[in-house]
């Protein structure tokens, strides 16, 4: 049975829901997404791309979830939840799905772990060993990309990108700037500064850094960071996303 | 504009043709203007000024359909005289052809009108497609062009229109099969003041011209579909989303939304009523992505052309977050007959689930290929070798592939499957847009599923990771089993790949490309087969520089 309406923070009338997650009853508000409504009751789904604070992308795959009665898997962070859905967040075939979209992304660039400046701290690796990914299928590309570091602080090196574009949002939506993109399709995709032009020469970016701390690989560096010294820290970002207006 | 003002051009219409000794229609749509009607026109207009006795009228009109045999010239196609048809045309012949107006017609570049190639046809959205000018807005009103549009604003309420395109069960002809009535109905439900409607032209399927020849041919009827979607789910504004590439059906467009416009048919206060609907053009760019709906949306509001997931809908929150109609060219040029006939008529055509008639843009090897029109229901060996005339050089047929990128190959079993979305979608392809490209015993079918992960492949918009990481390793598998690299591992790497790309793509080109390779293993497992190397044989991976992690 749908709940009562209760009132949020902005005055908005929202109802709740109850629902199913792995054989769990769950309530919660029907405006929320399953991601939202996982997280709150410490039922962990995987994800790359979705960061608190950013709006959402629904762009890795990775929290893909099962629904009865859906035709096929949902993304967790884009899925609103609804009155009596039954939701499987860990069958085989889901951790199936994760391991191979994982071993896609591992294949597709190159992220050689050992020599990277966020061995240890890079949310692409916890994932691979959250996931059970321990060899990739596919074969690796081996296509070489270009690093830019041309800017006084920070560094890009596109052999590390995952393209989940929290870079482009969190400079778009939080610091305003727009300074990063993306250009090209499919496979020749690349995130850019400005007009595609070096970092450095870049006259729109503040030098905040709040990319290089959401990024979750060691693609957006601080310079000067040696293997596995890169750590980053995204919890500004509830905070800063709330004062700007609950994005 | 009012419906007297209509019957009174189309009776102006009818006169002068009687007036007439001859009519000479000139196809002169994309396809046969490549292959010269252009000079064809010039040089029959030439004739027929220089004629002493006059009456003679040479028309440029739009797509006839057997585009191979282009360019055509068709003579006198109306009701008292019988049709000649011309084939192959150059613009060497038009004396002759001129001179056998009033004797014997030129048997050697005649083109019978009587095969099944037209005999099997039932037309309803290219009614006037290659009969009506289509850059003279006369010329339509003169076939009931604009009456539906008129007699729904003048007469009918926008529930009374949506009751009758519900009552036809018309399905989206853009590959889905969604049923129109059901989107209308959930737009026109929306309480927003603001809603759009979009019209979707970007097709982009290889092989497939039914949108552009449609476009081409007869740009009114579209519009007028466009005018009363809107005026059936309360919208003023819509888009037209146009490919560029499509450089003569953007100039009949941009030229029938002025000539409409200045009649009162589309703009502000149509037919002295309160309803004003105002149409634009979008061009694309060339991404064949952005005919997935909410990329086009994207486009449309000039952001990068990429999908989002959906719910929630378009019909929810579409362009600018407006509850927005699209439907596809098809689609919308079926309205004004249904609008003119009654959903009945349209139910009584067709199969219960799927209504109406499809166009389909029939290619490959195939005795005649072009554009055809057929009711829902028909058979693919009809179409196949009846309409199409069969496989040329007394080759064998081995499949045919129906929905472009996003669907299959049937195989000679299936030939004898009626055409209809849901046995379609059963035996492994779809309906599609309409592409249908005939192969023969010399194709491969490895070849083909090649081809189609190329596609894909290069038009992914690169957003989510199963689409642009794995349609390239799909492509790469597929080319190694096709050079004969390839042993049976890597064919299970492939379909586990395909289903993890079809489960957890974004959007529908991710969820639908591994379709080609999937149906082609399903009937033609062999053919991957023989390509594969004994595992024994399995040649050592390429050198590559290892990754730790």
């Amino acid at each position: 049975m749908p709940g009562p309406p209760v009132t949020t923070s902005t005055g908005m009338k929202v109802r709740v829901v109850t629902l199913k997650i792995n054989e769990h009853d769950i309530g919660a508000r029907e405006t929320d997404s399953i991601l939202d409504v996982a997280q709150a009751n410490h039922i962990r789904i995987p994800s790359l791309c979705f960061l608190e604070g950013l709006s959402t992308w629904g762009a890795c795959r990775l929290c893909v979830v099962e629904i009865e009665g859906y035709p096929r898997p949902v993304s967790a962070c884009s899925t609103t939840v609804s009155e009596g859905m039954v939701i499987t967040t860990h069958s085989d075939r889901l951790k199936r799905y994760r391991r191979t979209i994982l071993e896609l992304l591992f294949a597709e660039r190159n992220h050689v772990c050992s020599v990277c400046v966020s061995n240890g701290h890079c949310e692409l690796q916890d994932l691979a060993a959250e996931c059970g990914m321990d060899h990739v299928r596919v074969p690796y590309r081996n296509q070489p990309y270009a690093v830019d570091s041309t800017h006084e602080m920070y560094r890009v090196d596109h052999n590390r990108c995952v393209l989940c574009t929290r870079c482009v949002r969190v400079c778009d939506e939080i610091e305003g700037a727009h300074t990063w993109d993306v250009m090209g399709r499919g496979i020749e995709c690349q995130v850019i500064t400005d007009m595609n032009q070096p970092w450095g020469d870049s006259s729109s970016c503040t030098s905040c850094g709040k990319c290089v701390q959401v990024c979750p690989t060691g693609a957006l560096v601080k310079k000067g960071t040696a293997a596995g010294e890169m750590e980053k820290h995204d919890e500004f970002l509830p905070y800063l996303a709330q004062m700007r207006g609950n994005r | 504009m009012n419906l007297e003002d209509l019957a009174e051009i189309a009776e102006q219409s009818v006169e002068a043709e009687k007036s007439q000794r001859h009519c000479v229609r000139v196809c002169m749509a994309a396809s046969c203007q490549s292959s010269g009607a252009g000079a064809v026109l010039e040089g029959l207009r030439q004739h027929a000024k220089q004629d002493a006795d006059g009456g003679v009228h040479v028309k440029p009109v739009g797509c006839m359909g057997l585009c191979s045999a282009g360019p055509l010239v068709s003579v006198d196609a109306t009701e008292s005289k019988t049709e000649v048809m011309y084939k192959d045309v150059k613009p060497d012949d038009t004396e002759e052809l001129y001179a056998g107006l009033d004797g014997a017609p030129l048997e050697r570049l005649r083109c019978p009108t009587d095969i099944p190639f037209f005999a099997c046809q039932q037309r309803i959205v290219l009614k006037n497609s290659g009969i009506i000018d289509p850059e003279n807005l006369d010329d339509y009103i003169a076939a009931g062009g604009y009456s539906s549009l008129v007699r729904a604003v003048t007469e009918m309420t926008p529930a009374d229109v949506l009751r009758e395109v519900k009552q036809s069960g018309l399905r989206g002809r853009g590959g889905g099969g969604y049923p129109a009535g059901l989107k209308w109905s959930t737009v026109a439900m929306a309480p927003e003041p603001h809603k759009f409607v979009i019209c979707n032209a970007d097709e982009g399927d290889p092989g497939a011209f039914m949108d552009r020849a449609v476009l081409e041919s007869d740009p009114h009827r579209v519009l007028e579909g466009m005018a009363l979607a809107g005026y059936a789910i309360g919208a003023e504004h819509a888009y037209v989303y146009i490919r560029a590439e499509y450089p003569l059906a953007v100039e009949r467009l941009k030229k029938a939304i002025k000539q409409a416009t200045k009649k009162g048919l589309l703009g502000r206060r149509i037919s002295d009523t309160t309803f004003n609907f105002e149409i634009e053009i979008r061009l694309g760019a060339g991404a064949f992505v952005c005919g997935e709906e909410t990329a086009l949306m994207a486009s449309i509001q000039g952001l990068r052309g990429q999908p989002r997931p959906r719910p929630p809908y378009p019909a929810e929150e579409g362009l600018w977050e407006c509850p927005t109609l699209i439907n596809n060219v098809e689609t919308l040029a079926n309205i004004p007959s249904i609008l003119a006939r009654g959903g009945d008529w349209f139910k009584g055509i067709g199969t219960e689930t799927s209504t109406g008639t499809k166009v389909f843009a029939l290619a490959g090897r195939i005795a005649h290929s072009g554009l055809i029109e057929v009711p829902m229901g028909i058979r693919l060996r009809e179409i196949v070798e009846q309409i199409g005339g069969g496989i040329p050089d007394g080759r064998r047929f081995k499949a045919v592939q129906t929905g472009g990128p996003s669907g299959g190959c049937l195989p000679e079993e299936h030939l004898d499957m009626s055409v209809e979305y849901d046995t379609l979608r059963s035996a492994g392809s779809i309906m599609g847009s309409g592409g249908m490209i005939v192969m023969d015993e010399t194709s491969s079918m490895v070849d083909v599923a090649r081809y189609f992960m190329e596609f894909c492949m290069t038009e992914s918009c690169g957003k989510c990771v199963p689409c642009r990481a794995g349609t390239v390793q799909m492509h790469e598998l597929l080319d190694k089993i096709a050079e004969g690299r390839a042993t049976q591992a890597d064919l299970d790497l492939l379909e586990e790949l395909c289903d993890v790309v079809q489960a957890t793509s974004l959007c529908g080109l991710g969820q639908t490309a591994p379709n080609p390779v999937l149906s082609t293993l399903r009937y033609f497992r062999h053919e991957y087969d023989e390509k594969l190397r004994p595992e024994s044989e399995r040649l050592p991976p390429l050198p590559v520089v290892t990754g730790d992690h």
